[in-house]
């Protein structure tokens, strides 16, 4: 029998779909374990990408660090930080975090660069606090490609997070490990299929979210400006705002 | 393309119809499968699992080749014995160090066992015309249920079957091909009635995160091979196995037709100069000292005056 009619009558199979390590409890687990994931990774990564960002000091350690997380081998991590803390979650949890962090990181602070720094004086030049800058300026102008940050973390642990069942029953990683081992090669490839799926499911998610955060001056009027094309283009005001022209008090 | 709208439905669109071919590719053809061997004909092809212990052997056994005067190509690493099996029946590997008894349990599930001598005649008939074993070594690494010292004084177990007396719930950690082999959980349920809690799996072949977990109590009962130096070093203890539910597994060369007498008396020597107790002392160089398995290997060799 050829891997895809296997694969398929494994997906198809009833009973692996009611069972107790079955395919709608392990996708739960997957899909929570990702989400939980995200949510720390972002708790440390999105502060400290705005703080980066706002100030632009500190640029040049966080994309060396940064880079040298990217670098890290998961598995590795994994088996180094579950020698210490043992078996279960923890240890794919932290291997996982550390994945996600840098892409959020450098969304979170290149979204700020990205910002027209005359937009940034000009914020200033009414009189807007620090603190307004960041919450009504940069935040909201910075959004699109922290999204896309968090949209590409997503994307790298939902497939890694696979990896959890190495030391725990525990996701869709288990139908990997198990199919690998006893060559059952319909439900590694059923288990992968349905890493894939939940994947472009998450994308879709993203694709909406991304769409609906960027702000309105920023999409109003020309959004060709925005749309990445060949050239990495930038999301900038629509260009009626220009000097001189809507920035006149009429007394 | 993060702020691109139109571009990535197009996008998700790409992804969805490029899984859909490579899906469709597997369909059409077997992709595990591997165009016919071009070495050179005089070649032996020498492969190990992906195991320390394994590859030691392995590597014993390519160096005395060399020392003999053949050419070794090193295969080694190949995972577990499901993964290589099929390509040792097809001839792509020359020497491969087996053990006898899983060897035996794989190639026939219904298998009898017994002792070492019976073990080693019954995997000598059950091995495809194309295969031989040689003479197996002294040495075994035997699969065994291993617990930890405190828990088998705290309820006084020895063998496998005392684990009935055991009253808190029992978790099985492993492999995940463990839970499905005929020692697994099931045949503990059946054979003997212990009650089996869970299954948690650990796959790295009864190495450091299984021996962990196990002495942090995280499972209770753990497949740790029993020429691990683990066992000596954390305290650990290998249940004995009266009614032979693992198989004896002695160490012997399983070798194709390109291995001819002059290669196989080079085998034979060195089998007959492996004992049980060099097998834990070269795997605790390996665990212990941290030395390569090339380095583990000339030293024992030079020590045993086989090169």
């Amino acid at each position: 029998m050829s891997f895809l009619t296997e694969t398929v009558a494994w997906l198809l199979d009833p009973a692996n779909w009611v069972a107790d390590g079955g395919i709608p409890t392990r996708l739960a687990q997957h899909l929570l374990f990702t989400l939980v994931t995200l949510l720390v990774a972002m708790a440390i990564a999105v502060p400290i990408g705005f703080l980066i960002g706002h100030t632009g000091k500190g640029r040049g350690f966080a994309v060396a660090t940064s880079g040298a997380f990217r670098a890290i081998p998961t598995l590795g991590l994994l088996t180094l930080v579950a020698l210490w803390v043992g078996i279960g979650l923890n240890a794919p949890f932290v291997a996982l975090t550390v994945l996600a962090i840098p892409p959020i990181l450098a969304g979170a602070y290149t979204g700020f660069e990205a910002i027209d720094r005359k937009i940034i004086d000009a914020a200033r030049a009414v009189g807007m606090s620090e603190t307004q800058i960041l919450l009504k300026v940069e935040l909201p102008l910075g959004l699109p490609l922290l999204i896309g940050g968090v949209r590409s973390a997503t994307l790298q642990v939902v497939a890694t997070a696979t990896l959890a069942a190495y030391i725990a029953d525990f996701g869709l990683g288990r139908y990997l490990f198990e199919g690998l081992r006893t060559r059952d090669y319909g439900q590694m490839l059923g288990g992968s299929v349905l890493v894939i799926l939940l994947a472009i499911v998450l994308e879709g998610l993203y694709a909406l979210v991304q769409k609906l955060v960027v702000p309105r001056g920023v999409t109003a009027g020309l959004p060709t400006n925005i749309r990445g094309g060949s050239s990495r283009s930038r999301p900038v005001m629509e260009p009626s705002i220009e000097e001189g022209k809507n920035h006149v008090h009429s007394e | 393309m993060f702020t691109a709208n139109r571009g990535r439905l197009t996008l998700i669109g790409a992804v969805a119809v490029g899984a859909v071919v490579a899906l469709a590719g597997c369909a059409s053809g077997d992709p595990l499968a591997e165009p016919s061997s071009s070495a050179a004909d005089s070649t032996i092809v020498v492969g190990s699992q992906a195991y320390y212990s394994n590859e030691i052997i392995a590597e014993i056994y390519s160096q005395a080749l060399e020392a003999g005067g053949f050419t070794v190509d090193r295969q080694f690493q190949i995972g577990q014995r499901e993964v290589y099996l099929p390509d040792i029946e097809d001839g792509k590997i020359d020497v491969f160090p087996e053990y006898t008894g899983s060897l035996l349990q794989a190639l026939d599930k219904t298998a009898v066992g017994g002792t070492s001598a019976e073990t080693f005649d019954e995997l000598q008939a059950a091995l495809p015309d194309s295969l031989r074993v040689l003479d197996q070594a002294d040495a075994s690494d035997q699969n065994s249920w291993t617990v930890t010292q405190d828990f088998a004084s705290m309820y006084g177990l020895t063998d496998i079957a005392s684990l009935t007396s055991v009253t808190e719930p029992i978790t099985v950690g492993g492999n995940s091909e463990l839970e499905t082999r005929p020692y697994g959980p099931p045949a503990l349920q059946e054979k003997y009635g212990i009650d089996i809690a869970g299954f948690v799996p650990v796959e790295d072949s009864g190495g450091p995160l299984t021996v962990k977990a196990l002495v942090d109590g995280d499972i209770q009962l753990a497949n740790i091979y029993t020429a691990d130096p683990n066992i000596k070093t954390n305290n650990l203890v290998a249940l004995s196995d009266p009614d032979g539910l693992f198989f004896p597994d002695n160490v012997a060369p399983v070798v194709s037709q390109k291995v001819d007498e002059s290669a196989a008396a080079i085998l034979n020597e060195v089998s007959a100069a492996l004992t049980a107790d060099t097998l834990v002392d070269l795997n605790s160089q390996s665990v212990n000292d941290q030395l390569s398995a090339e380095k583990i290997a000339s030293a024992w060799l030079t020590k045993e005056n086989l090169v």
